[in-house]
């Protein structure tokens, strides 16, 4: 056995039905039990007209599709009502208070909405013609400039859309930078508290994965990670802030004994908005970062996704970027699609067209929204309300680290010992409360973990009345109410749901003939 | 700054707590050298008004399709999208929450992509879909690599008429994970199926077809389905304009073993290039190596129904390097606007926004080429066809842009290098297009050529 | 009359002959909690100690079970993989994962009897 996960499954505990709550309807006031849109459709019924038309030349070739589609067919009313009761079952950060480690939940201006709709932005095709797109390519070039400023390197590849994304682009230019040396490097050192998406990327890039294990301060045992440098290390990733919450206070030694080894350093950007504007990765020595958009510059998470990830580089991996990119030629802006107009060599394409323009117009609006005063007052509010959860909270939960944090503050379970009381049933709680909860198990470097981060986007008065929701959910654990934790959530649409059933005979999809 | 609640009050307050001076001091254990003293050489904080008009003189800059008659297509479609479409997904319930992982909170995303799920297993004719990839170059290059896992083979069949991007994204990953890649030369009037199956050796994992593809041809994927399957490989189907599959036999139904698409057509604006939705689909065998989030049904402790994450133990956050891939976030917010574009369409709607796609484009077709110079190629399309100009392409689309229309995609854009291609472009029609932008192009064509 | 033995991967062997049985113990069962999924070998496949022999999935944890000895596996449970709520954690019980005809016993000299793997197991709290 190996890899065993401090994962916690939903594991359903027999609920008390409060008698004499059930409605005739099965919805309860404000909360609508409502059926999936297959169950309420009609034949010929539909939600937009189009007129029917007489195709005279048909050219399917004998290719007609020959049984109807499936879809149900509802009215426009019925559609608005459908969506409108679903999304009154999600959280969202509109709602309340989202303090959910390593995610950053921070508010979402609708500005950034409407200038993302504006025409001439919103409704552009990626294959224009050049000459008819200059605005656009402009845009891009004005985002590249703010995040090359931001974090002091050099260059930065806009196309990837995510994170992960983000991630594979900088480590396909790590390979592809040693290739061109005429090395073959295939170990990339990855700490144990790492994102899963770091192992996976550089496994991805065909790396083998060498786990390097934290110190009993959060941070990476230099000692051990020096210990697994050789001639073989293509490079390390790294996460800066670290997924404890913790400033890599080595970073530098990190950087120059991974330099002089030979190898390369990716930075996992996906805490940058602990230090943005305040301190510029470029001055720590990294090769690489993706910045996730939907992180630090706060595009919508979406319910998980759109995002996007454009990924700065060094001077050493510049050339070998991928393909499309922004360049100023002359007295116009020119997109590289073809790597036989490049200067560089790029590695290759990771996606169709020039990536995440819709999140790139949200992102920008937000960064000029700031300045670059605001991005510092920003990173300091975040790590500010990070550290007073923690000078709040330290007493009656059990801090994982002394010290100072960054944007987030991670506890672990020792507060829980002997209640029968785990973090899960503690965050389920936290929903009765009217509280998203925090992040649970991540990351795995300390047992039963609850990862806190409060953002810059809330007020004391909110952090406040967290604080003291926390403090007496936990006074209630540690006086021996378990079975209070193991019924939570109560107040909710659904209450736990059962993920062993539903892992074991997994159904994905309706069905007419198994859902009448 | 308006976005910022604290107060200098709350701030000294929480320092206190905290028990630090400053902010500043809050950076210890940054090294001192890297920390900086004053804000980046950047423009200062501005307010709405200000923001929103940088960002209209920026946009101004541009040719939009809104109010210019746009033929455009090659995997990006105009298409009309419901006021309801853009209304609904704005709900900050939907736009402001997170990955549904705390499903008691989460049943409204999580019922959408069940509902997504179900809508795109159906459209594409297979038995289960993911919760969205990034888009659809990304999602053929997962599907080939899953392929490869299924076959545990490494050599892929591309056909010619794959879309380029998907081919040179699937290219990228074959370079680091070091799988082959064999492919017949694209051609305009469609590809050879003959030729095709005679590289299916097996050693092949997969076979992948474009329908309608980068030059609009459709193509019968039953005989190469029947070939790959001969020699144990995967056959997938890719679809750039899903659309069609309201009026085009779906893949499903054709033998595909994984269907990889672009959902943009629904729900989605062009919005130069994205944020767009990949969809891919496949048969319940193979689910275990899907790569991508996945919905499932469960019950709650009260016995009723609701929504989970499920076969979660194939993604990254658990598998890490041994993961199917390392996707993480994925287009939740596309797929939830496809899925309301698709339940407002239903049967009814569906069909008969492809039927008014592809008669619109089998009366341009018809009218451009009655136009001297100009030859249309296709024998089969559904609302995308190429043209042969006797004047290079990439030129006459600039003096198009110069009357203010946007014609269609000169090839030599997609294909650069191929000196076959120089005076083709490929032009797409759909319900957006009136009779008038048509006759505009017409005319203007004429002038041109 | 089988012996069985535990390694510190938690996992139990019981060893009849030349025939090792192996399957994991209830300690690995609770650390992973309620199986979904579990993939066991087919018969013929050589296994050399250390190798991944077999998978195992509960809803958020995956986790190879690797092959304690070496040898030719014999037969893969197929119970089990039918049905992952089979594997009950009890040594040497039908819950069993897959055996091994083993090319070299003395692997099993370094593994624990069940009063040492006791002892490693409250060392681990």
């Amino acid at each position: 056995m190996a890899d065993m996960s401090q994962g916690r499954t939903n594991v359903p505990v027999a609920g008390s039905q409060q008698p004499g709550t059930a409605t005739i309807s099965g919805s309860k006031g404000l909360e609508f039990d409502e059926p999936l849109i297959f169950e309420m459709g009609e034949e010929g019924r539909t939600g937009v007209d189009i007129n029917p038309v007489e195709i005279s030349n048909e050219r399917l070739g004998g290719l007609a599709r020959k049984e109807n589609v499936g879809l149900p067919g509802l009215s426009e009313p019925q559609i608005v009502r459908h969506y409108t009761r679903l999304s009154q079952k999600n959280y969202g950060i509109d709602s309340g208070f989202y303090p959910l480690g390593s995610c950053t939940m921070k508010h979402n201006p609708r500005i950034n909405e409407k200038i993302a709709r504006m025409q001439g932005l919103g409704d552009l095709h990626p294959l224009q013609p050049q000459s008819t797109v200059q605005g656009a390519l402009e845009l891009i070039d004005t985002l590249a400039h703010w995040l090359k400023t931001l974090t002091n390197m050099p260059a930065v590849a806009m196309s990837p859309a995510a994170g992960a994304h983000g991630e594979l682009c900088g480590m396909m230019a790590i390979a592809a930078a040693i290739t061109a040396r005429g090395e073959n490097r295939t170990r990339v050192l990855v700490p144990e508290s790492a994102h899963g998406t770091n192992p996976a990327t550089a496994a991805a890039c065909g790396f083998t994965v060498d786990s390097i294990p934290a110190n009993d301060k959060g941070r990476v045992d230099i000692a051990a990670f020096k210990a697994k440098l050789g001639p073989d290390v293509a490079g390390i990733m790294l996460t800066n802030p670290n997924t404890c919450g913790l400033f890599e206070n080595d970073i530098i030694e990190i950087a120059d004994a991974i330099h002089e080894a030979g190898g390369y350093f990716y930075c996992d950007g996906a805490n940058l908005n602990a230090i943005c504007g305040r301190v510029r990765p470029g001055d720590l020595g990294i090769d690489c970062m993706h910045i996730n958009l939907h992180k630090t510059f706060s595009t919508p998470h979406g319910g998980g996704g759109p995002g996007a990830g454009p990924t700065v580089l060094s001077e050493a991996l510049a050339p070998f970027a991928p393909v499309p990119y922004v360049i100023h030629d002359g007295n116009a802006f020119k997109l590289v699609e073809d790597a036989n107009e490049s200067d560089g060599v790029p590695f290759g394409r990771l996606k169709g067209y020039h990536g995440q323009m819709g999140m790139f117009t949200r992102a920008l609006a937000f960064m000029m929204s700031h300045g670059s005063d605001g991005l510092m007052q920003a990173s300091g509010d975040a790590v500010l309300n990070a550290n007073y959860l923690r000078a709040s909270l330290g007493d009656t939960l059990s801090v994982s680290f002394d010290g100072l944090c960054m944007h987030e503050v991670l506890f672990d379970d020792r507060f829980l010992k002997d209640t029968d009381v785990s973090t899960l049933d503690f965050a389920k709680a936290m929903i009765d409360e009217g509280f998203h909860p925090m992040t649970m198990y991540f990351p795995l470097v300390v047992h039963g973990a609850l990862l806190m981060e409060p953002t810059e986007s809330e007020s004391k008065e909110t952090l406040d009345l967290y604080i003291k929701t926390v403090r007496g959910l936990a006074d209630k654990a540690k006086a021996g109410d378990a079975e209070f934790f193991h019924s939570a959530p109560r107040h909710t649409p659904r209450r736990r749901l059962d993920e062993t059933a539903a892992a074991r005979s997994p159904v994905l999809r309706w069905k007419p003939e198994t859902n009448e | 700054m308006r976005y910022l609640p604290l107060t200098d009050e709350d701030r000294k307050e929480m320092l206190g707590v905290v028990g630090v001076k400053d902010i500043n001091g809050l950076f210890a254990d940054v090294p001192n050298q890297a920390l900086l003293k004053a804000p980046v050489d950047l423009p200062s904080r501005q307010g709405e008004m200000e923001v929103e008009r940088i960002m209209a003189e920026m946009a101004a800059k541009n040719l939009n399709t809104s109010t210019s008659p746009s033929f455009l297509g090659g995997g990006a479609y105009r298409h009309h999208i419901p006021a309801t479409v853009d209304y609904m997904i704005q709900r900050g319930e939907f736009l402001t929450a997170y990955t549904p992982y705390q499903p008691e909170v989460s049943q409204g995303t999580l019922q959408v992509l069940f509902e997504f799920q179900t809508q795109v297993a159906m459209l594409t004719g297979m038995e289960v879909a993911n919760a969205s990839m990034y888009d659809g170059a990304t999602s053929t290059a997962e599907a080939v690599m899953m392929a490869n896992r299924v076959t545990r083979r490494e050599r892929a069949v591309i056909a010619g008429g794959l879309h380029p991007h998907y081919r040179e994204v699937t290219e990228t990953h074959a370079k680091y994970l070091g799988f082959e890649i064999v492919s017949p030369a694209p051609k305009a009037g469609g590809d050879d199926v003959a030729e095709l199956i005679s590289l299916i050796d097996d050693k092949t994992s997969c076979v992948v077809v474009q329908t309608p593809d980068v030059f609009g041809n459709l193509h019968d994927l039953t005989k190469i389905a029947e070939a790959a399957h001969e020699k144990g490989a995967l056959l997938i189907a890719v679809n750039t304009e899903i659309v069609s599959l309201g009026l085009v036999e779906a893949p499903g139904n054709q033998g595909a073993d994984i269907v990889a698409c672009e959902g943009q057509s629904l729900g989605n604006p062009l919005g130069f290039g994205g944020p767009y939705v990949g969809l891919f689909a496949t048969n319940p065998k193979y689910v275990r190596q899907m790569p991508g989030r996945v919905c499932g049904e469960t019950k709650d402790v009260e016995g009723k129904r609701g929504w989970v994450l499920t076969l979660s133990t194939r993604e990254q956050h658990i598998r890490r390097e041994k993961a199917t891939s390392n996707i993480c976030t994925n287009s939740g917010l596309c797929a939830l606007a496809f899925s309301i574009h698709a339940s407002l369409l239903g049967d009814e709607g569906i069909k008969r926004l492809a039927r008014t796609n592809h008669a619109y484009a089998c009366e341009l077709a018809d009218m451009l080429a009655k136009v001297d110079g100009v030859e249309v190629l296709n024998k089969t399309f559904f609302n995308e066809f190429t043209v042969k100009l006797s004047k290079p392409a990439a030129e006459v689309v600039e003096k198009l842009a110069g009357k203010g229309i946007l014609g269609g995609i000169p090839l030599s854009r997609l294909f650069p290098g191929n000196s076959d291609f120089t005076n083709m472009m490929i032009v797409a029609v759909t319900e957006t297009n009136t009779p008038k932008d048509m006759q505009a192009l017409t005319t203007a064509l004429k002038e041109i050529l | 009359m089988s012996t069985i033995k535990y390694t510190k991967d938690h996992e139990w062997v019981s060893v009849d002959g030349d025939i090792a049985t192996v399957g994991i113990t209830a300690y690995a069962l609770e650390q992973l909690g309620d199986l979904v999924f579990v993939e066991v070998p087919d018969a013929g496949k050589s296994v050399t100690a250390g190798d991944e022999a077999a998978v195992v999935e509960s809803v958020k944890a995956a986790s190879e079970v690797y092959a304690p000895v070496s040898g030719e596996v014999t037969e893969g449970n197929p119970a089990i993989a039918d049905d992952p709520a089979a594997v009950s954690g009890e040594a040497g019980g039908d819950g069993w994962f897959f055996k091994i005809k083993m090319s070299n016993t003395s692997e099993l000299d370094g593994m624990m009897n069940d009063a040492e793997y006791g002892e490693y197991l409250s060392s681990l709290d």
